[in-house]
C-alpha cells in the first residue's frame, strides 16, 4: 500500500474502524491518503461502507477506533462546523432544500458564513454556468428541475466557498446513462480547471476508470487495494478480478473504455 | 320562535357568547403552541424523553372534560377564576396533537435534506430554523388545526363551570328542557369549529411544501 509520508495527505485515514452503537462493524481497519488535486474514487457493490468511509471524513461519523485527518489534524480535533465548510459535500439523493430557490441552495454555505448579498449574486451566476446551468434557473425550486439539472445544482452548491475538498457520494447517480456521461465529462474537466482534493464514491467501473486519479476498492466494509486505473485493470487481485468481471460484458459491447483521458484496450 | 328568530332578537347575547368562547379556544391555543411546539422540538433532540412526554399528554386527553375542569379547580391562582381554569384545560387538550406532530412534523422531514444541512456545516439551530421548522409547518399546522376543532367543542363544557361561551345556552336548554336554546349554543359552535377547521386547512395547504 501507499507509503503514510506525514503532511503529504489533504485527507487521511489510519486504521480506521466504525461500529454502530453496539451492533455491526460497517468499516474495519481502512487506511488509505488523499493527496491535493487528486480524484481518489471509492469503488465498491452497494453496501460495501463506501458511504460511511465519506462520512467519517467530514465528521458526520467518528472513528470507533484509528484516526481521520484532515490537512493533518485529526476530525476530533477540528471544530465540526469549520472542518465542514471547508469540505464541500454532495450527497448520494443531492438532499436539495425543497423550500429554497436555486439560488439560495446554491449560496448556502456563503450566507452561513455571512458574504454580502451582492457578492453571493455574482457568485450564483458563476457556478450557474461553471456547471452549465441557464442563469434563469436561479430562481426556481428543486422540483422544478430534471434529475440531471439537480445534479448540478447540487455540484454547484458543493462548489459555493470555493472549499479545498470536495466528498461526492453517487454524485451522477439516478441519472440516465447519456445525461451520466455528459456530466462525468463536465466534472472531470472542471476538476482540471478547479484541482480540488476530491472523494468520489460510486460503484460503477467505467465511472470510476474514467474519473479516477487512484481507485479505492471496497469489498464489505474492508479496503481491497489501491489502484491507478491502469493498474485497476490489470491486478490479478481477487476481489479487483471479480469487479472486473461483472462488468466484462459492456466491455464486449463497447470494445474499449476511457481512462484517464487515453483510450485504454481491455 | 324559530331558531333565526331567537338569533336576531338575541343577537347581542348571542356574539358575546361567540366572542367568549372564542377568546377561550384562541388563548388556550396560543399557550398549546407555545408550549407544544417547543416540546415537540425537545422531544427530536432527545428521543428519551419520547415516551414520557407524549405519555403524559396522551393521558391528557382521555380524562373526561368535566372531570378535568373538577381536577383543577382547587389550583391556587388559576382555580379563582373560572375562565382561566376553562384556559388551562383546553390548553391541555390541545398539547397532544401539537406536541406529536411537532415532533413527527421534524422527525419526518427527508434524512437526505437533513444531512445536507449538517454535512455543510450548519449549526444545530440552524438546522431547526432554516431547515426542519420550515419544512415541518404545515404538519405542525395540521396538529394545530386538530387542537383547535377539539377546543371548539370542549369550550362548550366550560359553561358548566361558569367560564361562559356558547356552553351557556346548551347548559340553560338543558336545565330549562328547551331543544330550541340548546340548538342555539350547539349551531353557532360547530359552525365556529367548521370555521377553525377550514381556515386552519387553508393555512397548512399554504405551507406545505412543493416538491
Ligand atoms: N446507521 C446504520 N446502522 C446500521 N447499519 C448501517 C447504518 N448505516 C449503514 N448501515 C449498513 O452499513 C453497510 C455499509 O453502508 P454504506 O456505507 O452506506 O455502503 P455503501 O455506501 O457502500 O453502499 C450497509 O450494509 C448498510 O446497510
Ligand atoms: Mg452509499
Amino acid at each position: 500500500m501507499t507509503s503514510t509520508c506525514q503532511g503529504a495527505f489533504i485527507v487521511e485515514l489510519r486504521r480506521v474502524s466504525y461500529r454502530v452503537d453496539g451492533g455491526r462493524e460497517l468499516i474495519r481497519d481502512i487506511t488509505f491518503g488523499v493527496r491535493a488535486g487528486e480524484v481518489l474514487v471509492l469503488l465498491g457493490r452497494s453496501g460495501s461502507g463506501k458511504t460511511t468511509t465519506l462520512k467519517l471524513i467530514n465528521r458526520l461519523l467518528i472513528p470507533t477506533s484509528g484516526e481521520v485527518l484532515v490537512e493533518g489534524q485529526s476530525t476530533l480535533a477540528w471544530d465540526a462546523i469549520r472542518l465542514r465548510r471547508r469540505i464541500g459535500y454532495v450527497i448520494q439523493e443531492t438532499g436539495l432544500f425543497p423550500h429554497f430557490t436555486v439560488a439560495r441552495n446554491i449560496t448556502l454555505v456563503p450566507s452561513l458564513e455571512g458574504w454580502p448579498l451582492e457578492r453571493r449574486r455574482a457568485r450564483v451566476e458563476e457556478l450557474l454556468s461553471l456547471v452549465g446551468l441557464e442563469p434563469q434557473l436561479a430562481e426556481r425550486y428543486p422540483h422544478e428541475l430534471s434529475g440531471g439539472q439537480r445534479q448540478r445544482v447540487g455540484v454547484a452548491r458543493a462548489l459555493a466557498a470555493d472549499p479545498p475538498i470536495l466528498l461526492l457520494d453517487e454524485p451522477f447517480g439516478a441519472l440516465d446513462p447519456i445525461t451520466r456521461a455528459d456530466l462525468q465529462r463536465e466534472f472531470k474537466a472542471l476538476h482540471a480547471r478547479l484541482k480540488k482534493t476530491a472523494v468520489l464514491v460510486t460503484h460503477d467501473l467505467r465511472e470510476a476508470l474514467f474519473l479516477a486519479s487512484r481507485i479505492a476498492l471496497f469489498d464489505s466494509g474492508r479496503l481491497v487495494g489501491l489502484y491507478s486505473p491502469g493498474e485497476f485493470l490489470c491486478t490479478s487481485d481477487p476481489a479487483a478480478v471479480q469487479y472486473r468481471a461483472a462488468f466484462e460484458p459492456a466491455w464486449d459491447s463497447a470494445g474499449s473504455i476511457r481512462s484517464g483521458g487515453k483510450e485504454l484496450k481491455v | 320562535m324559530s331558531l333565526w328568530t331567537f338569533f336576531v332578537t338575541h343577537r347581542l347575547e348571542t356574539t358575546e357568547l361567540a366572542l367568549e368562547h372564542l377568546r377561550l379556544v384562541g388563548v388556550s391555543m396560543l399557550l398549546a403552541v407555545a408550549i407544544g411546539v417547543p416540546s415537540g422540538i425537545l422531544l427530536t433532540r432527545h428521543p428519551w424523553l419520547e415516551k414520557p412526554v407524549l405519555g403524559t399528554a396522551n393521558v391528557m386527553q382521555t380524562i373526561p372534560s368535566l372531570a378535568l375542569f373538577g381536577l383543577l379547580l382547587p389550583a391556587p391562582w388559576i382555580g379563582a377564576r373560572a375562565d382561566r381554569l376553562a384556559i388551562l384545560a383546553l390548553t391541555l387538550y390541545g398539547l397532544l396533537p401539537i406536541i406529536r406532530n411537532t415532533y413527527a412534523g421534524i422527525r419526518g422531514v427527508n434524512a437526505a435534506v437533513v444531512e445536507a444541512a449538517v454535512g455543510m456545516g450548519m449549526t444545530d439551530r440552524q438546522v431547526l430554523l432554516q431547515v426542519q421548522l420550515p419544512l415541518a409547518t404545515s404538519v405542525i399546522i395540521a396538529g394545530v388545526r386538530v387542537a383547535a376543532v377539539i377546543s371548539v367543542g370542549v369550550a362548550t363544557i366550560a359553561a358548566a363551570i361558569g367560564a361562559g361561551g356558547l356552553g351557556e345556552y346548551i347548559f340553560r336548554g338543558l336545565s330549562m328542557v328547551n331543544n330550541q336554546l340548546i340548538l342555539a349554543g350547539a349551531v353557532p359552535a360547530a359552525l365556529l369549529a367548521l370555521l377553525a377547521d377550514v381556515a386552519l386547512g387553508l393555512v397548512e395547504r399554504r405551507l406545505r411544501p412543493a416538491g
